[in-house]
Order: C-alpha cells, then structure tokens, then sequence
C-alpha cells in the first residue's frame, strides 16, 4: 500500500471514525449534566423560537456595542473562504462524490483560488492579532495555535497540488495529478483537521449551534437581549 | 511575547498584588477542596456548554466597563472564568489561584451580562460569575464588606440594618410627616409590595412615592414585616441558601396574605433574585405574579389607572441592567416615561446595550474597587453629558446610589433621581 492508497483508504476511515466518535464525546460531556427546570413564569413562550432566532442572529455583528472590528472582518474573510473552497471547488466535490455519491454543482476555479487566498491571509492576520493583541494572547493556548496551525495545513499542501485548471463538470472527478505523493499530504493533512477538530476549539463548528440554541431559548424566556 | 502554553494560558502575565479577604480558617487544600465540589454542584448543562464553547476571540472585552476603563486584559470577560475553567476540566488549581481571582470575580465584575451581547457563541458570562461566586463562598473567599452585609442581611433581615422594628418606626414617621397612609402587615391584600433596604435606609421618599401611587390608584396593598427586604445579599456573595431563605421570607409573605401580585421595588438584583430565580428557590411555580415596579406602573398607565402630569424639561434614562438587559422589561420604564409626556433623550446604545453603573452586582459595596469603579463610571457620565438632557432617571436604587457616589466624586453637575418618585410627583390633580 503506498502512502496515497493509505490516505485515501484506513487513513481516511479512522480519521472519520475519530471524527464522528470524537464529536459525540465532546457533546455528551456537555449533555450527561443536568438540565434543572426552570420554574420561573416566562414573559415569552414558547422560547424555541428565541434559540433558532440567537442561531442566527449571532452570525452579524452584535448591535449597540463595540466589538474587535478589524478581527471581527477578517474571521468573516477567512470563514467565508474556508466555507467557499471545501463545497464550491471541483475536485473537493469530486472527492465528497466518491465516498458517499453526492454532488452539486462547483463554481469555477478562480473563485475557489481566489477564497484559498482569502483564507491563508486571513489565517496569517489571525495568528498576527492572537499574538500581538494583549486580550487573545493572555486567553490563547497550545489549543489554539495547533488549531490554527492544522486548519492552515491542509489550504497550503492544496495549493502544491494546483498544477493544471480543473473545470466545472459536475459529477466528473478529475485525473489523478501528477504527484500522487502531494495529494497524499493534502489528504493526510485533512484528516489531521477531522482528528483534532472534535479535541480543542475548532469544534465551535458543532458548539456554536448548541451554545447559542442555549442562550436565546434562555432569554427569549424572560424577554431579555441576546 | 508570551509561549504557547499547553495548559495554562497567560502564565506570564504579570498581575498587580491585590488585597484579598478570607472567611474562617480553612487549610489552603480544603478551600480548593470546597471550591471545586461547589463548582461542580453548579455545572449544569448550559454551564458545561458554555465552559466548552469559547473560541476566545477576546471580543468579550470591548464591552466590559471594567476592560475598557482600563485595557487590562485580566479584564477580559472570560478570563475571570479561567480558574473555574481548569476546575471543570478537573484540572488542578491552587488556593493561590482563588485568592488572585478573588478581585476580578467580585470587584470587577457587576454581572451586568453586556459581555453576552458581544459574545459570538453567546456565552452567558455573568451567568458563570455567578456559578463562579457560589466557589469562592464556599471556599470562605469573598471581599469583606460583601460577606459583612450578606452575613447581616442573613441575621437581621435585611443587610442595613432595616430591622422589622425600624421599619415599622420609619413607616410611622414617613405618614405622619408626610400624611400619607403607608399600610403595613394588612392580613389580606391584592398587592403585596417589597423594598430596598437602600430605600428605607436612605432614599425613604420613596416609600412615600409608593403609597401615594398605590392609594391614589385606590389598590388593595399592603408591605409586610415578615417578608419585605427585596434585595439579596445572598445572591451576590454567591450563598444560594440565603439566597433561598432571602426570597421564601417574600414568597411565604405574599401567600399568607393571598397577594395576586408581589411587586419588587427600584433594585435591579432583586428583580433577578426573584422574578427569574424565585420560582427554582421555591421549587414550583410561584402562585402570584412578580413585577418589577416600572412595570407595575406601566401596566397602570395602559389601564388608565394612573393620570400623570407633564413631565418638564428633557430627561434620559439609565437602564438597570438587571431589570433591561437581563430582565427584559426594557420597553416599561419608556411606557411610562411617555405617559409623563417626558422629553426623552435616549443614550446612545441606551435599552438592552446600556453601558453598565459600575456599582451593581455588590461591586459598590467592596471598598478597594472604588477607583476602578469610578474609571468605569467616567464612559457613564461622558454618555450621559452627550444627551445633553437636564434630568437623569433609573429604577434602581443601587444604580441611585452608585451615581450619588460618583456624583460627589466627580464633582458632577447632574443629580439621579427615581422614576418611581418622578411618577409620584406628577399624578395628577384629582377632579373636584
Ligand atoms: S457581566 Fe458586565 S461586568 Fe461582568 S464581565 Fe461581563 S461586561 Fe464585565
Ligand atoms: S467573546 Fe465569547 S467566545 Fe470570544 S473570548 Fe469572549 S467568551 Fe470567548
């Protein structure tokens, strides 16, 4: 087995596996503890719609207070350009289309290019504010630079593997490239990403819906600002 | 610049000594010891969720008082939290560590909850100081004068010294000098209403403001010497069974004399204490309802119960941020501001974005936050000198009092005064 057949087979199934078996640990850590009722009579009720209402409406800037607004724009620049390379490039849904034989429709390649660029400058921002910005230095640790390092890794051993333009066929995976060995790494370095995701910080992409879900049906109860 | 830290972040951090205060004589081992079973009794499912969530962007900062009044990034929000952090992962701590958070658990955090507001993952950060206060109590850690007047409010009743006995004597002269019926232990009534010991200790007028409202509007009230004190010292030095005791002392009261509504007066904790806590004291719904005054007197305007006079001059209003932003009766005080035809000139970010007074959440009883709290009041005045309004209004007695303080600090021209008493001030005349 060469490194390629490793990545793309047992190495792909166990960082799968540590994926999905880590984030259901992650999340029943939170869910074995008790959920007290709340007695208190609600000024809104049902309070559900509070929680889908602070899923959402927390994805835009906060009204009425200052925020970091520099930081505040680039996490939305490289957010935005993670979201764009990993479900609008070609041979990302080329790759979703093998193992599972889903698939949309991709957006050109320029558009995918341009979004990796947007997220390395905006992960290279990121690293210069957490370490230059005396509040997220004081509260970053190890979690968060390996995080930072291992979300990094995989746009940067992609972009070694852009040799030739791939085009937007739906449904037609592209050749294999020259350099088995290259898309290897990139491999491996996604599924670095899906085994530490569910271990540190980045699992916020699960723990943002719980938190906030948590908070607005909270204060929808007593009617309080979000 | 500071290496990443597997475990501990900050560590080279330096921080300024800071006076701490203790309770008992507890070995260093058994305060962790107690600190850490506290904690963990309060580890809910929304605390564990929110312990487990931050992605510490640091945009919690820019909206505490106490952070922006002195970029300190010990101030950051959830810093205050990190010792807790480490206990819910069961990692070790040291008393050391408690003693160090002691200032920035109590005296710098007024648990005004304007952090959740900036917070992207909504974490609810004055609702873990809370749970945080709770560990420090338990691990006898809490600033002095905090468990002076908690420890009072325990044994007398109310934590100034407002005595069922010198209540009694303050109510006697509050009618005969301002010959007002004020109705005191009436074994039945509609409404039963509670205080602030800040009120009858030092704002009395406005028990006076009550009873004229409350007998003009022609209600059936009464307050009640077995269940009166409103504020709860429990709650902010972090004792839940005073906290209890403190609100079942109201609840029972109310029962006794078959009240259909309690209303809680100008004090911004109370209305949390009770209006969101009191049910789970209580264990079950609560069989009468709680409102806060402002909205006592708002519900009174919309029923046409309370003809109000015009309102001169222009005025602004600070909201308590336990009764607005965490309370959400922020549109009450505003019913019944325009029902006074009030010329109001809102604060920039006024309503649930209010900067906070600085002196809530106890903070104005620990004595060595004084100059932290008065720095942190400075962004309150600069809000309030731009409206340009020449009165100033809020609903909280303990915010009244935070601005007398800063007022006589500052030298500072503009007076707070009672939208409780405005409203008693302005009833108007009633028809021959
Ligand atoms: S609750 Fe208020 S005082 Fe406490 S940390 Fe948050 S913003 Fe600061
Ligand atoms: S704003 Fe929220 S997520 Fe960001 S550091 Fe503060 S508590 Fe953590």
């Amino acid at each position: 087995m060469d490194l390629l057949q490793f990545a793309r087979g047992p190495g792909l199934a166990i960082s799968v596996a540590v994926f999905v078996i880590g984030l259901a640990w992650r999340l029943y850590r939170i869910f074995r503890h008790p959920a007290p009722r709340d007695f208190s009579a609600p000024r809104r009720s049902p309070s559900w719609p509070g929680g889908l209402r602070a899923v959402f409406s927390k994805m835009l800037p906060p009204g009425g207070v200052k925020i970091r607004g520099a930081q505040m724009l680039n996490a939305y620049g490289y957010h935005i350009g993670l979201a764009l390379v990993v479900f609008t490039f070609a041979p990302h849904i080329a790759f979703v289309q093998r193992y599972t034989g889903l698939h949309w429709r991709p957006l050109p390649d320029p558009v995918a290019f341009i979004a990796t660029a947007v997220a390395i400058l905006g992960l290279l921002m990121a690293l210069m504010y957490r370490l230059t910005d005396g509040v997220q230095r004081l509260l970053s640790s190890f979690d968060d630079y390996f995080s930072w390092f291992v979300t990094l890794l995989p746009l940067l051993t992609g972009m070694a593997l852009i040799e030739r333009p791939y085009y937007p066929v739906p449904s037609i995976a592209p050749a294999l490239p020259t350099v088995p060995v290259l898309l290897a790494i990139h491999l491996l370095s996604l599924e670095l990403l899906l085994i530490w995701l569910p271990f540190g910080k980045l699992a916020h992409a699960a723990l943002v819906f719980v938190s906030r879900w948590r908070t607005g049906i909270d204060f929808a109860r007593k009617g309080a600002a979000v | 610049m500071t290496p990443p830290d597997f475990d501990f972040p900050g560590r080279g951090v330096e921080r300024p000594a800071v006076r701490y205060d203790k309770q008992g004589e507890l070995t260093d081992s058994e305060r962790v010891e107690r600190a850490m079973q506290a904690f963990a009794r309060d580890t809910t499912r929304t605390v564990a969720t929110y312990l487990e969530s931050c992605i510490r962007c640091g945009h919690c900062a820019e909206a505490c008082h106490f952070y922006v009044a002195s970029h300190d990034p010990q101030y950051t929000p959830i810093w205050k939290l990190q010792p807790f952090r480490r206990l819910y992962k069961k990692k070790k701590i040291t008393a050391q560590e408690l003693r160090d958070w002691q200032e920035l658990i109590y005296d710098s955090c007024t648990l005004c909850g304007r952090c959740t507001l900036a917070c992207p993952m909504g974490i609810d950060i004055a609702g873990l100081v809370t749970r945080a206060r709770h560990a420090m109590f338990a691990a006898g850690l809490v600033p002095h004068e905090l468990h002076a007047v908690a420890e009072r409010a325990e044994r007398e009743g109310s934590p100034l010294g407002a005595t069922p006995k010198v209540l009694k004597e303050r109510i006697e002269w509050l009618a005969d000098e301002h010959e007002v019926e004020i109705a005191l232990d009436r074994p039945q009534a509609d409404i039963l209403i509670t205080l602030s010991s800040i009120e009858i200790m030092k704002y009395p007028a406005s028990l006076v403001a009550l009873a004229k409202i409350l007998n003009r509007m022609g209600a059936s009230w009464t307050i009640r010497s077995d269940g009166y004190e409103a504020t709860n010292f429990g709650l902010l030095s972090g004792n839940s069974d005073w906290q209890r005791e403190m609100s079942l002392r109201m609840i029972q009261a109310a029962i006794v004399c078959k009240a259909e509504t309690l209303v809680l007066p100008e004090c911004g904790h109370a209305y949390s204490a009770l209006r969101w806590q009191g049910a789970n004291m209580y264990g079950r719904p609560l069989p009468f309802r709680v409102l806060h005054i402002s909205e006592f007197l708002a519900e009174a305007v919309r029923a046409g119960k309370l003809p109000l006079t015009r309102l001169a001059g222009s005025i602004t209003f600070h909201d308590p941020c336990q009764i607005s932003r965490r309370g959400g009766a922020t549109s009450a005080p505003r019913e019944v501001l325009a029902a006074l035809g009030a010329d109001l000139r809102e604060m920039p970010s006024a309503g649930d974005a209010n900067w906070c007074c600085g002196g809530g959440g106890g903070v104005v009883t620990v004595h060595r936050a004084d100059d932290h709290r008065h720095r942190a009041f400075e962004l309150k005045m600069a809000q309030i000198d731009a409206t340009g309004a020449e009165h100033l209004a809020t609903s909280c007695s303990n915010c009244r009092l935070t601005f007398d303080d800063g007022q006589a600090h500052f030298q500072w021209s503009k007076q707070m005064e009672s939208l409780l008493e405005l409203v008693a001030d302005h009833l108007a005349p009633r028809a021959a």
